[in-house]
């Protein structure tokens, strides 16, 4: 349905703080990296073959596809020797659609060599709290009547006791009904990051196509998500680079979207021959949509972007 | 047959033989987990509610509802009436039933009446309904570009929220299923 021009105006304009908060968070986010030695690069958006995860769907483009994440490119500048580096970027994911989902949104992600996860947390920590000091957020902020302090350490807890803590069910029993991702969106996460941002860590391995196992527990991969106010607001971990684990991984996931939705997409071989190459190493990616959702207080996605796909 | 991804708020499906309607609707997927489906629906006969997490490979039944267009004659005690103007049958329909309709039923306005199994369960109302502005204070030009709102009355009495540059005597376009401004209509 089409709007007039008034309208347009109208609702535009309602948008004009969260687009200035956007801009400026952004400034700050990039001033970190740059006083912190990082390179910020561009990858291609459409690619041959996205890095294949059972539970994401990449949009076709001509042949090829919309990324799904920058990952696969920017490891592979990892590989090649670039210590340090970020990007920007929009990701587009099909049919997913909600108040906290786009199908084409915005990403913050970046990689560190010789980093892990643990570093990557504290550094995740370092640079928001940073940047929200820039806007004048320092202390707390109130999200959605939740008053969230910002002081550093930030809570840490692991994906198994924050289940024992939270959940009716145990994680190894969630597991094994193939109940994890409910139980997590049900009784877990909205517990997350209420009082103080909250890093959950330490997920089961299966949950994890492309981060590294724990040395001394199999169990269990080096993988973490920042909550704010019960919302997901990154993924990070210490990165796989056993090639050889990569490809059965990549494998499975392929096996399980042919047999959902009948597609067979490419094995990604430039990025498997890549991790050959490539030193221990870390990487996060941060929505940066929903980062502007808490800093404008709206529980609404839509609210921080100019145009959602509805309106065009 | 519904699949997960036709999920919508609004969308009514059949339950253990009761209808439903999807009253709120969330789409959610955590991490790199799958992609859930979290609904609240109403029971569309006995007005209870309940949530739950569907997955995207549950498939549901679609609710058997027919609607046949009547006219609305009056309101009587805390009864609805409306007639079916071929046959002049007259069923009426409680406060309850006719729900949020209110704010948007002008007198001896067609309506859709649902039925289920033959029986007037409810009212169906078109997604978008254009209503006169009845009431409005006025407001100062040059104000036309800016995202301030500001509450006025439509014909039916019904209290809304729009943007500013609304003014007396004009009609505009209001979503039934939020109750909220679309836009102003031309002419």
């Amino acid at each position: 349905m089409s709007t007039l021009p008034k309208d347009d105006c109208f609702y535009l304009a309602r948008k004009a703080q969260a687009l200035q908060l956007r801009a400026g968070f952004t400034e700050h986010l990039r001033r970190f990296f740059i006083q912190q030695g990082f390179l910020e690069v561009e990858t291609p958006l459409r690619i041959p073959a996205p890095a294949p995860e059972e539970h994401i769907e990449p949009l076709p483009s001509g042949n090829w596809f919309l990324q799904t994440s920058p990952e696969i490119c920017m490891k592979r500048l990892l590989a090649a020797g670039y210590p340090r580096i970020f990007q920007f970027c929009k990701c587009f994911r099909a049919g997913e659609r909600g108040n906290r989902h786009l199908p084409e949104f915005s990403m913050l992600e970046w990689y560190a060599l010789h980093c892990d996860y643990r570093k990557l947390m504290d550094q995740c920590e370092d640079l928001l709290i940073s940047a929200c000091r820039q806007m004048g957020r320092s202390g707390k902020i109130v999200w959605q009547n939740k008053t969230i302090r910002l002081s550093p350490p930030w809570e840490r807890i692991t994906v198994a006791d924050a289940f024992s803590r939270y959940a009716p069910v145990s994680l190894p029993n969630a597991l094994a009904g193939d109940r994890f991702d409910e139980v997590l969106v049900e009784h877990v996460e909205p517990n997350l990051g209420n009082d103080l941002p909250t890093f959950l860590f330490d997920y089961p391995a299966q949950m994890a196509s492309l981060a590294k196992i724990k040395k001394d527990d199999p169990a269990v991969a080096e993988r973490f998500e920042l909550y704010i106010g019960g919302m997901e607001i990154a993924n990070g971990f210490s990165e796989l680079t056993d090639a050889r684990e990569q490809r059965r991984r990549f494998e499975e996931a392929l096996k399980a979207q042919a047999a959902r939705h009948q597609v067979h997409y490419a094995m990604p071989e430039p990025f498997l021959a890549s991790l050959e190459n490539l030193p221990p190493c870390a990487g996060i990616a941060l929505g940066l949509d929903r980062m502007i959702m808490i800093l404008a207080d709206t529980a609404t996605i839509d609210d921080v972007i100019a145009f959602s796909p509805e309106t065009l | 047959m519904y699949t997960a991804s036709d999920l919508r708020k609004g969308l009514r499906l059949k339950i253990d033989n009761d209808p439903y309607v999807i009253t709120e609707f969330n789409f959610v997927k955590p991490g790199k987990g799958q992609a859930l489906y979290r609904c609240k629906l109403k029971n569309m006969l006995t007005g209870s509610q309940f949530e739950r997490t569907f997955r995207s490979v549950d498939v549901f039944e679609p609710a058997d509802l027919r609607e046949k267009k009547m006219q609305y004659l009056y309101k009587e005690g805390d009864k609805f009436c409306f007639m079916d103007n071929e046959t002049f049958e007259q069923v009426y329909l409680t406060q309850e039933q006719v729900g949020d309709a209110v704010n948007f039923l002008l007198d001896n306005i067609e309506a859709e009446i649902l039925l289920f199994e033959d029986r007037p369960i409810g009212i169906s109302l078109p997604n978008f309904v254009e209503l006169v502005v009845t009431e409005a204070e006025p407001w100062a030009k040059g104000d036309t570009v800016s995202g301030a709102t500001k509450p006025v009355k439509v014909q039916t009495g019904y209290t809304i929220l729009v943007p500013t540059f609304i003014s007396e005597g004009e009609k505009i376009r209001i979503d039934t299923r939020t109750g909220e401004y679309l836009t102003r209509v031309k002419g």
